[in-house]
This record gives C-alpha cells, sequence and structure tokens, in this order.
C-alpha cells in the first residue's frame, strides 16, 4: 500500500475545494442521516470532490505507469490506463477521468472518452491478457462523447468492439463503478466478472436529463426521470446487473478518500480473489452466463 | 439512447414514426423529394423513390420476404414479451406504449426472427421493426437475438440483422443497457465459430444498437442515405454548438470515413448477402 494520506488528483487542491464545500449546499448532502434519495445521490455521484480513477490509483495500487494513446489516431485523458500493482500482483488498472479545476475537466473533457480513449482501454486490456495479468477498471462517466469527431471516428464501433472484446478476455476482470456510468459510455470498460457500484453511485442507459429531454419534453423533469429510470445500486443489484454494493463512508466517498479507499481495498481484494482460482474458460464462462441471465421478460 | 427531439416537436414521440405523407387514396409522397407517387408502382420499386433514390422506411416483415429464397421463412420466438420491470410510467405508461405498439403493428415487440434459407444457405434474419417504440433495444429484443446467435452457432447457420433503431429502450433503463453486453458476448462466441454475420444499417440506426451488434458484422453494409451514428445530431450540436455538416452521419458520410464495408441499394441487398455467404460458408 502506499503511504498517502491525501488524494489529490489533478492538479487540483483538494483543501481548497473542500473548504468551499463546507460552506455551501454540498455540505447539506452530508448531515442528512437518513439514506439519500435518487437525486442527491445523482448530485453525489456527480460530486467534484468525489474520488475519480487516479485517487483510488494513488490509494489503492502502486507502482502505477500510465501508458497513453490508441496506437490508431491519438490519446484520450478521458480515460486513464496504465500497469500497477495490487498488493504488489502486477495488474492493469484503468478507468475513466474527470478533472477538477476548469483546466482539467476541459483537458479531460469531462470525462467523455472518444473512440480513441475506449481502443487504447482495449489495447492495454489485450497487454494484460497476453501476459495473465488482471484487469481492475472504473466506471465514472456522464457518457462517450457526443461531438463531430468522434462520430467521424466511430465511437459506436469502438465500443461495440470492446463490448465484444471484453467477454473473451481469458483474465480476472474486475469493474468498479464509482460515480457515473453513463450509458454505452460507461459499459464499454465494464464487461467484467464481477461488477461492484458504489453505495452513492448511478448506473442508466441515458441521463436523467436526457431521458427527461425526449420523454417529457423538459429538462425540468429529470428528477422525475432519474426515479423512473431506476439507476441507483440496490436497483441494479435488484435486477442482477451488478454483483455487490460498496458501502461508502457515513457521508459519502467525497467526505473521506482514504476511508473510501479502504472500503474498496477489500471488495476488490475479494472479488479478485473470487475469480483467479477459476480456469480460464469457467471464468469467461461465467461471465457470459451472467450478462446472458440479464433481462426481464414473459413468454406468453 | 435515443435522439433529442425539439420541445415543440408534434406528439406521437416514435423516433420510428413513418415519415412518408399518406395522401389521400392512390398516391404516396416522397418525403425526400415530395414527388407524388403511385403507390403500386413504388411499392413495386421496394419503396425506393424512382425520381430521387430515396430510401423509403420499410416494415421488418417486408425485409424477411424480400431476403429469403422464395420469400419464405419460419418464425421464432414470437410470443416473448416485456412485462415493464421498472413500472415505467412518463407522461404514459410504458405498459399502455407496449400495448399501443402490439396493436397497430401485431407483433409483439421491435424485432421478427425468421429462419429459411437464403441463396441455398440455411440462414437467421433478424429484422428490427422501428415503428414498435422506435425500433428500440429492450430485453425481448435482446433476448430473441441471443436466442438467434445461439442457434446459428448451435445448427451453424447464417446471421443477418437489419437493424432499424433509435437506441436502447430508455423505458427498461440499465436492463436494456445491458442486452448490449449481452448480445455482443453472442457475437463474440459466433465471431470464435466461425460463422457469418452480415450487419444491415438501415435509417435509422443509432445509439446503443450502433453502439453494440450493429457494429459488429463481418460485413456491416447500409442502406443509401440511412442515418447512423452514435449519437443523436440534437445532443451533438447542443454539446458542440455548432451547425452540424450536410450529410453528417448519412450512410455515405460513414462509407467516406472508412466506416462501412460498403453502400447496398435496397435492390442489391439480398445479392450481395449470397455472393457474400457463399465466400464465407461451405457450398450448401
Ligand atoms: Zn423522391
Amino acid at each position: 500500500m502506499v503511504e498517502r494520506r491525501m488524494a489529490p488528483g489533478d492538479d487540483e487542491t483538494m483543501d481548497e475545494i473542500h473548504r468551499r464545500l463546507k460552506e455551501s449546499e454540498a455540505a447539506n448532502l452530508t448531515a442528512d442521516p437518513q439514506p439519500p434519495g435518487v437525486w442527491e445521490r445523482v448530485q453525489m455521484a456527480r460530486h467534484e470532490t468525489r474520488p475519480y480513477t487516479l485517487d483510488y490509483i494513488k490509494l489503492v495500487f502502486t507502482d502505477f505507469h500510465e501508458l497513453h494513446g490508441d496506437r490508431r489516431f491519438g490519446e484520450d485523458a478521458a480515460i486513464v490506463a496504465g500497469i500497477a500493482r495490487y498488493h504488489d500482483e502486477p495488474c492493469v488498472v484503468l478507468g475513466h477521468q474527470k478533472g477538477r479545476t476548469t483546466r482539467t475537466r476541459q483537458q479531460r473533457n469531462f470525462g467523455m472518452p472518444k473512440p480513441e480513449g475506449y481502443r487504447k482501454a482495449l489495447r492495454v486490456m489485450k497487454l494484460a491478457e497476453k501476459f495473465n495479468r488482471p484487469i481492475f477498471t472504473f466506471i465514472d462517466t456522464p457518457g462517450a462523447y457526443p461531438g463531430i469527431d468522434a462520430e467521424e471516428r466511430g465511437e459506436a464501433e469502438a465500443i461495440a468492439y470492446n463490448l465484444r472484446e471484453m467477454a473473451k478476455l481469458r483474465v480476472p476482470v474486475i469493474v468498479t463503478v464509482t460515480g457515473e456510468g453513463g450509458s454505452g459510455g460507461a459499459l464499454a470498460i465494464a464487461v467484467g466478472d464481477v461488477v461492484l457500484m458504489l453505495e452513492n453511485a448511478i448506473y442508466s442507459v441515458i441521463s436523467p436529463e436526457g431521458c427527461a429531454s425526449i420523454l417529457w419534453r423538459d429538462r425540468a423533469f429529470a428528477e422525475q426521470a432519474a426515479k423512473a429510470l431506476k439507476i441507483t445500486a440496490e436497483d441494479l443489484l435488484q435486477f442482477g446487473l451488478i454483483d455487490k454494493i460498496v458501502p461508502e463512508p457515513q457521508g459519502g466517498a467525497h467526505t473521506d478518500h482514504e476511508a473510501m479507499a479502504r472500503i474498496l481495498d477489500k471488495h476488490l481484494s475479494e472479488a479478485l480473489a473470487s475469480v483467479k482460482g477459476l480456469g480460464e474458460a469457467e471464468r469467461v464462462g461465467r461471465r457470459y452466463d451472467k450478462f446472458r441471465a440479464m433481462g426481464e421478460f414473459s413468454e406468453r | 439512447m435515443a435522439w433529442f427531439r425539439k420541445k415543440e416537436a408534434p406528439k406521437s414521440p416514435d423516433p420510428g414514426e413513418e415519415r412518408t405523407v399518406r395522401t389521400e387514396g392512390q398516391f404516396v409522397k416522397c418525403p425526400k423529394c415530395d414527388a407524388l407517387l403511385v403507390k403500386g408502382e413504388i411499392e413495386d420499386n421496394l419503396n425506393v423513390c424512382p425520381r430521387c433514390d430515396h430510401h423509403m422506411r420499410i416494415k421488418a416483415a417486408d425485409r424477411l420476404a424480400m431476403t429469403f429464397d422464395e420469400g419464405e421463412w419460419e418464425e421464432l420466438d414470437s410470443a416473448l414479451v416485456s412485462n415493464d420491470p421498472l413500472n415505467f410510467v412518463d407522461t404514459k405508461g410504458y405498459d399502455k406504449r407496449l400495448e399501443e405498439a402490439q396493436k397497430s403493428t401485431g407483433i409483439m415487440d421491435a424485432v421478427i426472427i425468421g429462419e429459411g434459407r437464403i441463396g441455398g444457405h440455411s440462414s437467421i434474419i433478424c429484422s428490427m421493426e422501428l415503428s414498435f417504440v422506435g425500433g428500440s433495444l429492450g430485453s425481448v429484443v435482446g433476448e430473441k437475438i441471443t436466442r438467434a446467435i445461439e442457434r446459428a452457432i448451435e445448427k451453424k447457420l447464417a446471421l443477418v440483422i437489419f437493424s432499424a433503431s433509435g437506441g436502447a429502450r430508455m423505458q427498461e433503463g440499465a436492463i436494456s443497457l445491458m442486452q448490449m453486453a449481452k448480445i455482443s458476448a453472442a457475437l463474440a462466441r459466433m465471431d470464435e465459430a466461425r460463422l457469418p454475420f452480415i450487419s444491415v444499417l438501415t435509417d435509422p440506426t443509432t445509439g446503443g444498437v450502433t453502439a453494440s451488434y450493429a457494429m459488429l458484422g463481418d460485413l456491416n453494409i447500409a442502406e443509401p442515405g440511412a442515418q447512423i451514428g452514435f449519437a443523436g445530431p440534437r445532443v451533438i450540436e447542443q454539446t458542440i454548438r455548432q451547425k452540424l455538416p450536410e450529410g453528417f452521419q448519412r450512410a455515405e458520410f460513414l462509407l467516406s470515413h472508412g466506416m462501412l464495408d460498403a453502400v447496398v441499394q435496397r435492390k442489391n441487398i439480398r445479392e450481395f448477402i449470397i455472393d457474400s455467404l457463399n465466400f464465407m460458408m461451405r457450398n450448401s
């Protein structure tokens, strides 16, 4: 384990942000002893001091070396990927990355990857497969980037290809939804043997705002849409779409990064242990069966 | 992810709403060039405008009839229905939406699966029905296509999917999203079994359908002018605050960016599939 006490993400100053937030309305989120409602969870999942992938990498992993680029077109800072050690075991770790300052938010494109981000992620996952190392992925994105360049370079194809290839990966894949699980842009790095989800994370087919503007024809109905879409960790567990909920520290992950990292570490260890001993064929078979069973229908 | 529509858009919000303007009696107006076309003649022309080559949207069942040998096929898994797992209600209950769609289309959900022969090759076709809740991908579409793929692997059949969809079905939430992973995982097995999958993208194919099986064919082909993309045009416009270029997300745009193997006229699709299957399959 690393010795760090602080988890500064991406060149922001956490102290400043924390001080500012304590005085703001966001502090109210932590004051309520009741379990948060759906909309509060949406806000917590998007909270700007919520731990991001690089924070978890610093707190839970060691010897991280970031690997850049898809070797096809470019580098995409909305996804970070690299090799590291998890409790001394060499592994690949990757995930969406958001920024916390105006500059880093733009640099990270608000955590919305372009095709090169997904292709980089797959390239590094294949590296893990080749050298028989486990893969950890962290999910926190509003969605894949909706832009002209992303469409030109095949955003849809990049996501689709990842879905197919991740289903085949012969090494353990441990997925954690840490913040926003934004639709296909999240799923594209979230096909795993074990899918964990933090207590206050959300995972949805479309953002509440997007859903509201289509079905209610007004973004103001986002809160209603969030409820209707059933996007909380409890909902996903109930439908069998995730394997386990990871509890957050009192008040939410953003209030105590170190405590959050300790809890997550324990769950990652358990998750890895549960699939590491399986033979390759069995592990891949179980991963298939898990996603195969997802769906709710009747036969008339 | 379906695309956004303007607030002031008319009611009947399915993205799959038929654009063809039906005029009184014997004439159909081409939605692109406004030509008044005699109904029987346009149908004989596979619903392609003889004036401007506009490929009009057609029914899922017509695709099957046009593609299988002698227009003969046997339907599979027609009895699967969604059971509204979220009890989803927006301006209307999802159960009501389903009921209305079932009544108006005569099918239980947004895809028809048929088994038959194409150029003598035993094949399964999955054909999406756009007018059923926007051709959206939910549990039933996901399960039917996955079963079709598994059956194709078991019986060594070829697979053809005609996509026509606004994307994942919002009313089934994250369950819909996971259908993308489920179908793609089945396609991974089909790929490993070295069986052919030809994906035909028709107008429109967007969101989660494009971002899963529609882009995973051994060959991905599209009809001329078909709108194909991941994000909806309005979402992109709102994000980048620019007008989109002419022809953006049309089949020809994707072709020029290397995302499609070919853009094929409707009248040539069957022949294209047969020649491809002749290449891909042992003589049967
Ligand atoms: Zn015309």
